[in-house]
């Protein structure tokens, strides 16, 4: 049955060196890390006892044959806001904390916009004037080579993995129309095409499920890493995304997400026959149809576009929302709010798509590149028109073409700002990162599901998290403001001993 | 409209084109004001963008992540 929607985001940036021709994006995102980390954070390390990322949804593990995705030897941090921080795939990356409402999520992607750009401006004091290491959200470099932007979501382990493979593929295909961020240039191997296309990413993947997601990337990941109790939970590893910078498409994209996902839960689709008979061929498709009209075959019979697709899911979520309520999505009607903005979109890509431009990242970039295009007589086989759309996504205020475009917000500035250092209240990252605020030098080690204290008598403490929602400052706040100490708190806790050493 | 403005939008190799009606909402007030601030980012634009953009774009080359 539906469960709450604990949420996050993990952005792998694009880093790009100047002033050098001899740059090493492995050494250049570590850097940024530990000049972030020795300037503004301090430092605390990951603890890798609970990664299992071979570990597969449809009930086997992969144990060779592939590398581990976490390498050992990398920069890998936790903050105070309770998002973890380091190098993966020779690129930064940021983990938000656990949200638990996409409000508060959206708040704490932006947040990680903004420890990016600190940690370029704290690197710049290592580099000579002449060079600069420049950070990128975005998900590809034009050349074929893409790095991902992911979305997890807590779900009821209880629903079958084939349930939800199977039911929301269609809603990761078609949600393209809203969560692309746009780009110029076809990177699907063998197409040369310069047209604009809505999604970054779309090109890249070439399966249906799947548990890769460096190589043949499937639309649904099996990945099955809970990083909380295994029986009880699941995470949903969701590695179609875009990265997007305008605020609403992040809330559209993780909103509309997780209310399908509490339609599945409680199979409140049904009949809805919403399964598209090739899903690898419609995910690539939509991404290239600026029209959104492309009749997408169902495999039922029968055709649906994407937008038709996106009415009947929110149709749907409207039903459900009169007899189950959308609490799984937060206080303070936030589930409704979700809806009511997907319906305001929806019916705005239906008329004119342009009125979106101050909305959603691929209108915007390309009103950009049309009237760039419109003024300077040139078409998108133009270097400046490249230019364009990757610094679209530059991150430095000075060049950022994005933040010149008075984006629509749905957060405030202060909750940006207040989400650089501080956990949400609502999830066991008020745990983490307060634990990091008040005990620093007795923590050696955390992670999603744990922290470990180093108390300076053997062994090392370990405090598992295995609920995501407990640890919320309603738990925990109290107890933390009678501790004194990190011994006193791990005395009162009664915790187990560390088995790792 | 919207038929025709989608189809007008799906041809991506675009020379030498030439405004179109259709180019903002129209006759609204926003759409206005819309092209206008892009007509003021235009005007400065090329003071942000990249210096040589064909040895930018050939430069910016990513190792695949996820």
């Amino acid at each position: 049955m539906a469960m709450p929607k604990v949420c996050g985001i993990e952005t792998e940036y694009g880093v790009h060196r100047t002033g050098t021709t001899d740059s090493n994006p492995t050494l250049d995102s570590s850097m940024l890390i530990n000049a972030y980390v020795a300037e503004l954070a301090g430092r605390v390390g990951w603890n890798f006892e609970d990664e299992s990322p071979g570990r597969d949804a449809r009930g086997f593990s992969r144990e060779a044959g592939s590398p581990p995705e976490v390498e050992m030897n990398l920069v890998n941090t936790v903050l105070t806001n309770g998002a973890r921080y380091y190098v993966d795939h020779a690129h930064p990356e940021y983990s938000t904390p656990e949200c638990s409402t996409v409000l508060e999520l959206v708040a704490h992607d932006k947040a990680g916009e903004r420890v990016l750009l600190a940690s370029m401006t704290a690197a710049q004091r290592m580099l000579r004037t002449d060079e600069a290491i420049v950070v990128y959200k975005n998900n590809s470099d034009g050349k074929g080579n893409s790095y991902g932007c992911h979305e997890n979501y807590l779900v009821d382990r209880a629903v079958p993995f084939g349930r939800i493979a199977r039911d929301l593929t269609a809603h990761l295909v078609t949600r393209q129309i809203y969560t692309g961020a746009g780009k110029v240039g076809c990177e699907e191997p063998g197409c040369r095409s310069a047209a604009f296309e809505l999604s970054q990413r779309a090109d890249f993947f070439e399966e249906e499920v799947g548990l890769e997601t460096t190589l043949k990337r499937p639309i649904v990941n099996t990945r099955d890493e809970p990083h909380a109790d295994p029986a009880r939970y699941r995470r949903l590893h969701v590695i179609t995304g875009d990265a997007n910078l305008a605020e609403v498409a992040t809330l559209l994209k993780v909103g509309v997400t997780a209310i399908v996902l509490l339609l599945i839960e409680d199979d409140a689709l049904g009949g809805a026959e919403l399964v598209l008979a090739h899903p690898v061929a419609a995910m690539h498709a939509v991404s290239h149809d600026l029209g959104l009209a492309s009749p997408l075959e169902l495999a039922s019979g029968g055709t649906m576009t994407a937008i038709e697709a996106q009415w009947q899911l929110l149709d749907l979520a409207r039903k459900y929302n009169e007899v189950h309520g959308l609490e799984a999505l937060g206080p303070d009607g936030v589930g409704a709010a979700v809806l009511d903005r997907w319906e305001s979109v929806l019916a705005a890509l239906e008329s004119n798509p342009s009125t979106l431009q101050r909305t959603l990242d691929w209108v915007a970039k390309l009103e950009l590149i049309d009237a760039y295009c419109l003024r300077h007589r040139c078409d998108l086989t133009d270097h400046r028109v490249q230019v364009l759309d990757l610094q679209y996504h530059d991150l430095r205020p000075e060049r950022s073409l994005f933040r010149r475009l008075g984006m629509e917000t749905v957060v405030t500035d202060a909750a940006i700002e207040r989400a650089v250092t501080d956990a949400p209240t609502t999830t066991r990252a008020y745990f983490r990162g307060e634990c990091l605020k008040r005990y620093r030098s007795s923590i050696v080690a955390a992670n999603w599901d744990s922290v470990v204290f180093d108390l300076g008598d053997d062994p090392l403490r370990r405090v598992p998290m295995m609920e995501p929602l407990r640890g919320s400052a309603a738990h925990v706040a109290n107890l933390l403001d009678r501790c004194g100490s990190a011994a006193e708190l791990v005395g009162r806790l009664g915790v187990e001993e560390a088995t790792n050493g | 409209m919207a038929e025709r403005e989608f189809k007008r939008r799906s041809a991506p190799q675009r020379h030498a084109p030439e405004p179109t009606e259709d180019e903002v909402p129209q006759g609204s007030e926003k759409g206005e004001r819309l092209k206008a601030e892009i007509d003021d980012l235009l005007d400065e634009i090329d003071d942000v963008l990249e210096d040589n953009a064909e040895e930018f774009v050939r430069n910016y080359v990513q190792k695949g992540g996820q």
